[in-house]
Order: structure tokens, then C-alpha cells, then sequence
């Protein structure tokens, strides 16, 4: 017989063998975990350790321009004592001057509202494709993705000249006589929705859609069957049951939306304040290194229980799947 | 299915489609406009194209988003799918939760917290900024992408295909390249065009990790726009847009063509 | 008792106390957390037998099969494959195959690859392996289809892969989970011919694991039937059916009355029993039950007979009423309520095109039994 015998010529049992194997094996699975595990550790969560140690350091001109620089080379004895530098005087600072509170604020604000527009528009169109033909589904898919590939800067300086005074928009309302002044769109808030809504309507868009597809269409019969007008059967039976969908779609659009810098600048102007803009100027135009670590430890703590609310989200929708 | 609905559903999705592309062929048309306005239509003309391409410096700076592209996306595609295989495979290990926390995270986390704590660790560990650290930063955040493209592919996958081999003497090794591997590898190619896209795209993790020497398309096209609007960037975006477009679309084609093949096949093999 | 044998009348080595076992399950216990699989379950198939694992889903067959192919380790106890213990054996060390219920075919390699599989992974010879997948392929009348990839191949063919490649290393013990699950009746019918031809030719040892029990029973030269990890009764496929060891075992496999009583008189042999509501049921064999015993007798439709008078040289016969009647083709299938409300279930073969007498719905009608026909369970 052609197969590994498992018996030797004495008719002994042979021993099973696969010690050296399994650890192999053993070796190799430990390895599949640790490089990413430790690659994500060391490039993820350590540099946020870092952010949050600077946001605690002060300002200093030298390089890197922050004090105490915490390192071993005063030994083990220095780097302690350089903690006692550290305290929280860029957080107080961050209390007092109002732009910051304000940024804060206004990010979330804006952000919450363009989370709700892209919702309002990216539910008809994701509804739409899921009730399309199914020859046509997989093309209007690719169609919703196709954008997504293309690059965001691009995107967003396309509305710029769309929107400008005297853009394409403010051409056309004017030669069909329906305003007289050009309107001022470009760098005001509404810009900034317009260009939050385009850019993150596929990541509404897809979800909705994933969740609108897989839904049985004989429910909605079954609705309509036992009595349930079409608009009271959506409100009852589709969208609740869309709802995963919606949830998903909007916390991929809300917290990164939060801390939006390509948006606000190229379309809000220096009028408009979002607190991704903000860091952004503090780091590099007033290279305050320890306030902008500050400004990103709030920034994160302000997007904690969403990411957290994504997260769980992601590991139920894994476990529906399995 | 009633017809005011389904009325309903073509306005829906015509009206989506045009908000979604109209803003792209504008930008495309202008392109090709004579005027140095962009808003204003000239006449025609491929002089920007021309003059794009004796720009050295957005020349350069294409050649460098390339090369990190290349690599940061290859890198990223091994680690990702690790990190995929690990999520889906050893479904307990210690600090699994923190794992798969690190995995989602940075798919939502904004581009300034990102770009300025990678910065942040550069700098602590004395790492000069330039082509190497806006590689390990695009390593770093398109590796969770993969991931979740490979895992999702994991998840579906039939865990019977490996039983299989190893139940014909394919030891777990021999397994995973000659099946898993080959599988998934659908999977594993979308994840890294999707690294290499994303890689392209990024303006912001790249502006904080990058030093001088190592500017990128983004950043080029960026520090221009701050300008003015000029034709010459309608015409760069435009070359982008035709090379992403005409790579994922063949891709969908090829895709396509090899679906309907196999319809074909199974519709055929029933009946013989 | 008489020819409740194997199929194969010269084949029966489980009644040969020198036979040498070839699988042994011994005191094996599978928990996955807190629940149990498998629980404590012992249980010995022999060289070239064609042996089924019957049971409903969830019952721990599959369970069993996995752990012999070596995919999962036993909790406690230990299996035995030609007197060696299998612990600790990987399933790629492991001289059994195994064809899995989704066929589990690769996709990205043609059919022939996918038989070839196995061999290279010995490390045989190309020539071989060449030589080996065309004889494979013939014995699964695939010839033509070698090249194709297994989506290209309906679900017949796939199954006949399958098969092939889990045949190809001519592996000791072949293990099939559901192999005829995914098709159609007619198929399955064929199919399992094919398998039972297939195993004989080769000489292989054949386990199956099976929900359906006409599958067991045509296929299988002994069946387990198993039930919350435990093994209810091993048996050949006619002992299952005439002469079950338990009331599951009994309703588990085929159509059964049951009548529950007690043993009025008679020892270890031909007995009454009284079941009550003044019927009394006299029976050849009441196996070791004692008198005063609570017993189920069981006994199948087919060995009771209907008639609107009440037969004369019957030893058992209840009166009642028709209460249902289905009509299905070969056979028709009475329904009679007896006096005391309990429902039996008779069925007649159609061997006449025109019946003289015909009952119909609420007609008085006496249903009879021989005292050989059934059996007395005390389990």
C-alpha cells in the first residue's frame, strides 16, 4: 500500500511524532499574530503615547521643539526626572481661549449635519440600486465605488471650481435669470457640506446598500399583504431593518468628518473653523508641537465612544456573518 | 413592484450618480480649455497636458508617490493579511480585543491624528522624515484596509477546502500556500490596489511624515491649489482619474467576462 | 433468530469472537466547552466492512467521523486504527480519507489536479501519478472531464471527484460525511449502488455518516444509530428494522406502533401482555423480560392486517374504526382508531388492482397481527 504506514515491520506501534511539527506550526501561527500585533503597536498605539507625553511637554525652540525631551541619556534616573517637567498647562490653555472650544464644537456640528445630508441623500440611491435589476446591480456598485478610487484632493478642488463666484454654478443660475448677484458659496460652511456629503457619500452609500440588499423583498409583501401602505411598510419594516446599515454608514462618515482638514481648507476658507484645520495651523504654521498634541488627545477622546460604537458594529456584523 | 416606486428608485439613482460624476467631468472638460481661467471656456486645447509634463518638480513628485505606492502597498498587503488570518483564524489570544481595536481604528480615525502621532514617534525614535517614514506611515494605515478586505473573504471562505488537503497529507504549511493562498488571492489583490489608491490619494499622513526630498503628487498638487486653480492641475487630476479609472474598470471587466465564463460552464454542465 | 444477516451472507465478522477489530472506539469522549458530543462511547468497526453512522443532525456522527480523520482530538478515551492509537496523529499522518459533504473540491485546480492532490503530497513518482489519476478518473467514467475546473462539472460529477480523490491514495479507512446529501432523489438512488460496487472492488473499509436511514440501510453492512453522543444499537440494517433494541431505535428507523403494558404471564419466551383497556397481546418472544414488567410492544404497519371482520384463526386481534386512509400508489396506509382512542397504523400492499370489500372512512374494521410480528422492548 502506497500510504505512510503507521505500524513498523515488529508490528509495534510507532510512536505519533508530530512534536516537532506542531511546534512548527505552533512557531508560524504565533508569527501570523505578532508581526502585525507588534507592527500596529509600535506604529499605532505607542506614537498616541507619544502625542499624549508632548501634549504634557512645553513649548521650546530647539529640535524637536518641546521640553523635556524624555530620553535615557541622563540614564534611568533622568528620564524620571524629567516627568516632573510635564503637566497640563497646554489643556488649561486650550480652555481659555474660546477658538478652540468653539472648533471643537463646530466640528462636531458640522460634521453631525453632514452626516445627516449625506444619509438623506445616499438612502434614495442606495434604495435605488438595491431594487435595481440584479444584471445592472454589480455596475451601479462599481459606479458608487469608481469615485472612492479616484483621489479625495481631486474631488474636492473639482467643487471648487463649481462653486467659486464666478464658477460654473454661479454661471448657470445666471444665464437662466434665476439669481441676479452671484451667489457666495465657495469658502462658507455650506461649501463645506456640500464637499463633505460628496466625498463621504460611498462610504454611506455602500453599507445602506449591503444591508438594503440582503433584505428580503417578500417582507415588504408580506407587509403590503396584510394591510400596510408602501410609506408605512418602508418606516416599518425596511428601514428598521436597514438600521444596521445606517448606524455603519454614519459612524464612517461622522468621526472621520470631525477631523476633516482637505474639506474646511480648500472649501471653507479661512473664515470657517473646524478643529482638524486648527491642528493642522498649529502644528505647521505656529509649530506649537505640545498644543497641537493637546488639540489631537482632546480630538480623540471626543471621537472615543464612536470608534468604540464602530468597532462593536464591525465585530456584530463579523458574527452575523460567520 | 409598484411603478411610482420604481419611478421613484430611477430619479434616485440617476439624481445620485449625477452629483456624484458631474463634478469629475467638469473637471475633466476643463481640462482640455484653451483659457488659462478655468471657468471659462476657450476652445480647445492639450497645451496644459504638455506643459504638465515639463513640470519637473510635479514630475518628481510622481515619481516618488509611485514609489511609495509600490512599496508601502506591497508591505501592506503581507501585513494585512496576516493581521486578517489572525482575526478570523486564533478566534482567542491574549489582547485579541486591543488587536482587532487596532485594526478598526485607523479605517475611521482622522488623517491629522494619524499623521501627526506617526510624526510625533519619527522624531522620538530620531528617524529622518523623507521617503522612508512616509512609507512606514502608508504601511501603517492601508494595512488595516487589507485587512478588512481579506478578512472578509476569510470569513466565507470554506474551511473544508483545507481539511481536504490536509486529510491528503498536505502538511499545514503546504496547505495554506497551496490552497488558502491561492483562494483568496482575489482578495489579496483588491486589498493591495486599494493600499496602492490610497497611498496615491493620501495628502495629509504624508505631509506630516514626509521631509524634504520626499514630496508627494498630493502634497505638489496641494501646495498649487493653495494658489489658484490652474488648468494644469485639472489636467495632472485628469491623468489620475484615467488611470485609476481605466485600472478598475478593466479589472471589473476581466471580473465580468470570467463570471459570465462561468455561468456559461455551470449552465453546461448541468446539461451534459 | 433467523436471516437477520448481513446482505453479504458470508460476510459478518462482528458475530466471529476471533475476529480482529480494525477501528476501535473506546470510551471516547468529545466536549467542545460545556457541551458533549460524544459521550463516552465505545464501538468497533471491522476490515472491509461499509459501516454507517446514523443519527439526527447534532447527534455527535459527524463529531466521530472528524475525530477519526483527525481534526479533532479526543477529550478522554482513545480510538484505534489496526491496533494503534491514533492520538496525536495529525490528519496529513493519518491513512484515512475523507469525502467531505460540501466535496470540498479546490477550486482553482482542474479535476485531475484535484486527484492528483493527495499523491504528490506522498511525494510519488510523476509517472505514477499520472497512471493512478487515469485509473481514478475511469473508475469515476470522468475520462473526458479531466481538464475541467470543478465549477464546470454539475453536481453528479463534482460528487464522482471527489470520490476519486479521496480514493486515489488507496487510504485504509474511507470516511464519507453525507456523501449523497447534496443530490437529487433519482441520483442518490444510482449513487449509492455505485458506492457499495466501488467499496467491494477496492476492499476498502467504508464509515459513513448519514441522516438518512434508507441510506444506511441499503448501503451500510452494519449500522450505529446515535443519539446525544451515545450509540443507541449497532446492527445490521435488518436487525435495526425487526428487531430495534430500544423504543428509539424503533422509532427512530421506519414507521412503528407501540403499545405500552405489562407482561400478564410468561418467562423468557412466548408471553401476553396486557396493554390495557381490556387488550391483550399474546407474542412469541418476550425476550428477558419478567412477568409484571413494563414493556413496550412495537410492531410495524406493514405486519398488520386490516379487515372488516374479525379474522377467525387470528391470535391478536383489536377492533376500531377507520379513521384516515391514504392511498399511495404501492401501498395503502390505514388509519384505525381502537376503542381506547389510541391510533394504528397499518399498511396494506396494493398487489391487486381492484380490491373486493374496500373499506373507507368510519367504517367497524379489525386490525390483526401474527404473535411473531412484533417485538417487546423494555428500554
Amino acid at each position: 500500500m502506497s500510504n505512510i504506514a503507521i505500524t513498523d515491520t515488529t508490528g509495534q506501534a510507532v510512536p505519533a511524532k508530530p512534536v516537532v511539527k506542531s511546534f512548527a506550526a505552533g512557531f508560524v501561527s504565533r508569527l501570523v499574530i505578532l508581526v502585525p500585533y507588534l507592527w500596529l503597536l509600535f506604529f499605532f498605539l505607542v506614537p498616541f503615547i507619544i502625542v499624549f507625553k508632548i501634549s504634557l511637554s512645553q513649548t521650546a525652540i530647539a529640535m524637536p521643539p518641546y521640553t523635556p525631551v524624555l530620553d535615557f541619556r541622563d540614564g534611568v534616573a533622568g528620564f524620571f526626572a524629567g516627568f516632573r517637567d510635564l503637566n497640563f498647562d497646554n489643556y488649561a490653555w486650550l480652555t481659555q481661549d474660546a477658538l478652540y472650544f468653539n472648533a471643537y464644537v463646530t466640528s462636531v456640528i458640522i460634521a453631525a449635519i453632514s452626516t445627516v445630508l449625506t444619509l438623506l441623500v445616499g438612502y434614495p440611491l442606495a434604495y435605488g440600486m438595491a431594487r435595481a435589476p440584479a444584471t445592472i446591480r454589480p455596475t451601479l456598485l462599481m459606479l458608487v465605488i469608481l469615485p472612492f478610487w479616484t483621489s479625495f484632493l481631486i474631488r474636492v478642488y473639482a467643487w471648487i471650481g463649481i462653486l467659486k463666484p464666478e464658477g460654473l454654478l454661479n454661471q448657470l443660475l445666471l444665464s437662466l435669470h434665476i439669481i441676479n448677484q452671484p451667489l457666495v458659496i465657495l469658502n462658507t460652511y455650506t461649501a463645506i457640506f456640500i464637499g463633505i456629503v460628496y466625498s463621504y457619500l460611498p462610504f454611506m452609500v455602500l453599507p445602506l446598500y449591503s444591508s438594503l440588499e440582503k433584505m428580503d423583498y417578500s417582507l415588504i409583501e408580506a407587509a403590503k399583504d396584510l394591510g400596510c401602505p408602501p410609506t408605512a411598510a418602508f418606516w416599518k419594516v425596511t428601514f428598521p431593518l436597514s438600521l444596521p446599515g445606517v448606524i455603519a454608514g454614519c459612524l464612517l462618515v461622522f468621526i472621520p468628518a470631525v477631523g476633516e482638514f482637505v474639506i474646511p481648507d480648500l472649501l471653507g476658507g479661512s473664515q470657517t473653523l473646524m478643529i482638524g484645520k486648527t491642528l493642522w495651523n498649529e502644528f505647521f504654521a505656529n509649530r506649537d508641537w505640545p498644543v497641537s498634541s493637546a488639540v489631537a488627545v482632546i480630538l480623540l477622546l471626543l471621537l472615543i465612544v464612536p470608534i468604540v460604537l464602530f468597532q462593536h458594529a464591525q465585530a456584530r456584523a463579523q458574527e452575523i456573518e460567520r | 413592484m409598484n411603478t411610482t416606486w420604481s419611478r421613484f428608485n430611477i430619479t434616485s439613482i440617476t439624481f445620485g450618480f449625477a452629483f456624484l460624476y458631474l463634478p469629475i467631468v467638469l473637471l475633466i472638460v476643463f481640462s482640455f480649455n484653451e483659457s488659462k481661467l478655468v471657468t471659462v471656456w476657450g476652445g480647445f486645447s492639450t497645451k496644459w497636458y504638455v506643459s504638465l509634463f515639463h513640470n519637473q518638480g510635479l514630475m518628481d513628485a510622481a515619481w516618488v508617490t509611485i514609489r511609495v505606492g509600490l512599496v508601502s502597498a506591497t508591505v501592506a498587503t503581507v501585513l494585512g493579511t496576516m493581521g486578517a488570518l489572525a482575526l478570523t483564524r486564533y478566534t482567542r489570544f491574549h489582547g485579541r480585543v486591543l488587536f482587532s481595536g487596532m485594526i478598526f481604528a485607523p479605517l475611521v480615525m482622522p488623517d491629522v491624528i494619524t499623521g501627526l502621532s506617526l510624526l510625533l514617534l519619527f522624531v522620538a525614535i530620531g528617524l529622518d522624515r523623507g521617503l522612508m517614514t512616509v512609507t512606514l506611515a502608508h504601511i501603517t494605515f492601508t494595512m488595516c484596509f487589507v485587512a478588512v478586505v481579506v478578512q472578509s473573504r476569510l470569513i466565507s471562505f470554506d474551511r473544508s477546502l483545507e481539511e481536504a488537503a490536509m486529510d491528503l497529507g498536505a502538511t499545514p504549511v503546504k496547505t495554506f500556500f497551496q490552497i488558502t493562498l491561492p483562494v483568496i488571492m482575489p482578495a489579496i489583490v483588491s486589498g493591495w490596489m486599494l493600499a496602492f489608491t490610497l497611498s496615491l490619494d493620501d495628502l495629509v499622513i504624508a505631509s506630516f511624515a514626509s521631509g524634504p526630498g520626499a514630496t508627494t503628487l498630493p502634497m505638489k498638487i496641494y501646495s498649487q491649489v493653495r494658489l489658484g486653480v490652474t488648468p494644469e492641475i485639472n489636467a495632472a487630476c485628469t491623468i489620475l482619474i484615467a488611470i485609476v479609472a481605466v485600472g478598475v474598470i478593466a479589472a471589473s471587466v476581466v471580473n465580468k467576462r470570467r463570471e459570465v465564463q462561468r455561468q456559461l460552464d455551470e449552465r453546461a454542465a448541468q446539461r451534459g | 433468530m433467523k436471516s437477520l444477516g448481513s446482505i453479504r451472507r458470508d460476510f459478518a465478522p462482528w458475530n466471529d469472537p476471533d475476529a480482529k477489530p480494525y477501528i476501535q472506539f473506546e470510551n471516547v469522549t468529545k466536549k467542545f466547552g460545556d457541551f458533549t458530543a460524544v459521550n463516552n462511547l465505545s464501538l468497533t468497526i471491522f476490515e472491509r466492512e461499509f459501516f454507517a453512522l446514523l443519527g439526527a443532525s447534532g447527534c455527535g456522527k459527524s463529531t466521530l467521523l472528524r475525530m477519526l480523520a483527525g481534526f479533532e482530538e479526543p477529550t478522554a478515551g482513545r480510538i484505534l486504527l489496526d491496533g494503534q492509537d491514533l492520538r496525536g496523529i495529525p490528519p496529513y499522518r493519518r491513512p484515512v480519507n475523507m469525502m467531505f459533504q460540501s466535496y470540498a473540491l479546490f477550486p482553482h485546480m482542474t479535476v485531475e489536479n484535484n486527484i492528483a492532490f493527495g499523491l504528490k503530497q506522498e511525494g510519488m513518482p510523476t509517472p505514477d501519478i499520472e497512471k493512478r489519476v487515469a485509473e481514478m478518473l475511469k473508475l469515476v467514467k470522468l475520462e473526458q472531464f479531466a481538464k475541467r475546473k470543478p465549477h464546470q462539472l454539475s453536481g453528479g460529477q463534482r460528487q464522482r471527484v471527489a470520490l476519486a480523490r479521496s480514493v486515489a491514495k488507496r487510504p485504509k479507512v474511507l470516511l464519507l460525511d453525507e456523501p449523497l446529501g447534496a443530490l437529487d432523489k433519482k441520483l442518490r438512488e444510482e449513487t449509492q449502488f455505485e458506492l457499495m460496487d466501488l467499496q467491494q472492488n477496492l476492499g476498502l473499509t467504508f464509515v459513513v455518516v448519514t441522516h438518512d436511514q434508507e441510506e444506511a440501510m441499503t448501503m451500510a453492512d452494519r449500522i450505529a444509530i446515535i443519539d446525544k453522543g451515545e450509540v443507541m444499537q449497532v446492527a445490521t440494517p435488518a436487525e435495526v428494522y425487526e428487531a430495534p433494541g430500544s423504543r428509539f431505535v424503533a422509532g427512530f428507523v421506519g414507521n412503528v406502533n407501540m403499545f405500552e403494558g405489562k407482561i400478564a404471564r410468561g418467562e423468557t419466551g412466548p408471553a401476553s401482555i396486557d396493554a390495557g383497556n381490556g387488550i391483550t397481546i399474546q407474542t412469541d418472544n418476550a425476550g428477558n423480560a419478567t412477568a409484571g414488567a413494563a414493556v413496550t410492544f412495537a410492531i410495524r404497519p406493514e405486519k398488520i392486517k386490516v379487515s372488516s371482520k374479525k379474522p377467525q384463526e387470528a391470535v391478536n386481534a383489536i377492533e376500531g374504526e377507520v379513521y384516515d386512509i391514504a392511498y399511495l400508489g404501492d401501498m395503502t396506509v390505514y388509519h384505525v382508531r381502537l376503542d381506547d382512542g389510541q391510533v394504528v397504523r397499518a399498511s396494506t400492499m396494493n398487489a391487486a388492482r381492484v380490491t373486493e370489500d374496500p373499506l373507507t372512512w368510519n367504517d367497524r374494521a379489525w386490525v390483526s397481527f401474527r404473535p411473531d410480528a412484533g417485538v417487546v422492548l423494555t428500554r
